[in-house]
């Protein structure tokens, strides 16, 4: 069955390649916007469905990481713009690739303090628990006014890439789209690698996994901060298309978001997250035409989906996963 | 006489008012099927999880391979070679038996924080992996995954999971229960032949199996150790007649 979820998910990747494409060629930019929305939001959940997915880590504060790479984006950019060093003299910077290194290490070692405390708990503790510390990152960032407090922080140009004009959007998307994928294949690989057989392992069965001599605090640990890295690579692209950023990233309806998203699309499948974020934004943009109240049919959807299809769209149209 | 391999003395753990485990000492010399057995809430699992790490005891020590292993976790110990199988079934129920081994063989082979190179095509642990599995008579379901496994056969994999961890000692916290007289005999003869590799504590309700595997047997009633000594002693012992075997036995 993971040949057919591999084909499904290869489509459904060139889909999204070839309709910002097209779109572009036809002078419609707003459906580029649409496409690199839908790359970043899945790149996104593909970072929260290592946690989720793959260890079985309800985290319902996940936009703690995601804001946390936008406000890196904003603030860096903001201090090269205003040639202001940030502190100790170290200057901001307009690079792309400098502002996803830094994006990647906040948002690891914010899930590493995270992590460290949350999973000690369990179950519900643990989804309660990670929503706290995220709306204490929330509140921080709306009383902080260096930043734009509850404003937010704009970006008045995008950030740069060598030998990219990101000010336009197909050549952003693309490099929003190469980001996804390889999110994916990292995600595959760390799937079926000894860390994700152990990862996998805590998730079905914590006691076992210990009896064999495999401690799951720590891969569960390891795990939560690498989600929290790649989820705030995401928040850094998402901060950088909307040229903007504001608390409402960090809020708890964001953390909501990103877990619909894996539900949808399926919860541990490595298609999931893509499934998800189109089905969600491509409702958003339909719906959101008709409707002020879209998110009622979302919630319809997402209602069918947990009654009738426990492993999400992809688990519909390609079956039960199966592991080796 | 050989150094013991496992020594428990003076392990004492309370739940409020009751005494699960009472002052037990208890040993495990190498080359040895060293028996558990006590009537039902006799304090044997509670035993069994504070040896394995799973619960800490309030009082007393227990030494492994020599060495002090009282304050160590599950995992930690399970490192060091105590390879157990549990009451119930535990397994990965997604994985196919076949990777519920390779967990064990990749525990014990160095590093799980390693992340890139596939499990499935890696010999050095599909290799050892399915050997455990022939070894109890699984290698033809390796690629079932635990859940639709027979109750008998996740008992069997339990084993081989144990096996793979190359464990110093085993305990086997009733290996039998549930399975058929077929398996029962069949498994029987299996740690008849296992324990020149590894001693073993087992704790098993099946009493012909006990009488035919154990070299000595330690008798737990109320958390406490009523008698202990080969399986002749237990025999006519009579206080273990009146508390255990019942009247005329």
């Amino acid at each position: 069955m993971r040949g057919r979820e591999t084909i499904i998910g290869i489509a459904l990747m060139a889909l999204l390649l070839v309709v910002p494409a097209v779109a572009s060629q036809a002078g419609e930019p707003f459906y580029v916007t649409l496409a690199t929305r839908i790359a970043i939001l899945a790149l996104a959940a593909t970072g929260l469905n290592i946690a989720l997915g793959l260890g079985g880590l309800v985290s319902f504060g996940h936009a703690a990481f995601f804001g946390v790479g936008g406000y890196v984006a904003g603030i860096l950019a903001a201090h090269a713009m205003s040639m202001e060093p940030i502190l100790l003299g170290i200057p901001g910077t307009k690079q792309m690739l400098v502002i996803w290194l830094v994006a990647l290490a906040a948002g690891g070692l914010l899930a590493l303090a995270i992590g460290a405390i949350s999973l000690r708990t369990t179950g519900v503790y643990f989804i309660m628990i990670t929503l706290a510390f995220a709306q204490m990152v929330y509140y921080f960032a709306v009383s902080w006014p260096a930043y734009g407090g509850e404003d937010g922080l704009p970006i008045l140009l995008r950030n740069q890439f060598p030998g990219v004009n990101t000010l336009k959007p197909l050549p952003f998307f693309l490099i929003c789209y190469v980001l996804l994928a390889a999110g994916l294949a990292f995600f595959a690989l760390l799937r079926g690698s000894r860390f994700g057989a152990a990862l996998q392992a805590s998730r079905q069965n914590d006691t076992r996994l210990a009896a064999v001599g495999i401690a799951p605090y720590r891969v569960r640990l390891a795990a939560f901060v690498i989600s929290g890295a790649i989820t705030a690579l995401a928040g850094a692209l998402f901060a950088d298309l909307n040229r903007f950023v504001s608390p409402s990233m960090l809020s708890w309806q964001m953390s909501g978001e990103l877990i619909v998203l894996i539900i949808l699309g399926g919860v541990g499948r490595l298609s999931g997250p893509v499934v998800g974020a189109i089905v969600y934004v491509v409702l958003e943009y339909v719906l959101g035409g008709i409707t002020e109240r879209w998110q009622l049919f979302l919630g319809l959807v997402l209602l069918v989906v947990v009654l009738f299809a426990r492993g999400g769209l992809i688990g519909l149209v390609a079956g039960r996963a199966r592991h080796g | 006489m050989a150094e013991p391999v496992l020594a428990v003395s003076g392990l004492v753990k309370s739940f409020g008012a009751l005494r699960a485990t009472d002052t037990v000492d208890l040993d495990l010399r190498p080359g040895e099927i060293h028996a558990l057995i006590g009537p039902n809430g006799a304090g044997k699992s509670t035993l069994i999880n504070q040896i394995a790490g799973a619960l800490r005891p309030d009082a007393g020590t227990i030494r492994f391979a020599g060495e002090d292993i009282t304050q160590l976790g599950v995992a930690e110990r399970a490192r060091r070679g105590l390879g157990r199988t549990f009451q119930v079934s535990s397994l990965a129920p997604e994985f196919s038996a076949l990777r519920n081994v390779m967990l064990a063989v990749q525990a014990v082979s160095g590093s799980s924080f390693r992340f890139f190179r596939p499990v499935m095509g890696d010999a050095r642990l599909t290799g050892p992996a399915m050997a455990a599995l022939e070894r109890v008579g699984l290698a033809e379901r390796a690629r079932i995954p635990a859940a639709e496994l027979s109750h008998g056969e996740r008992r069997q994999l339990e084993i081989a999971i144990a096996l793979a961890l190359g464990s110093k000692a085993f305990l086997l916290d009733e290996p039998m229960a549930g399975m058929g007289p077929e398996g029962s005999k069949r498994l029987t003869g299996f740690l008849d032949g296992l324990r020149a590799e590894a001693p073993i504590l087992l704790v098993e309700h099946d009493m012909n199996a006990v009488f035919a595997l154990a070299d000595r047997i330690t008798v737990l009633v109320y958390g406490k150790v009523i008698a202990s000594g080969s399986v002749e002693q237990i025999r006519r012992d009579p206080a273990v007649r009146k508390a255990y075997l019942g009247e005329g036995a």
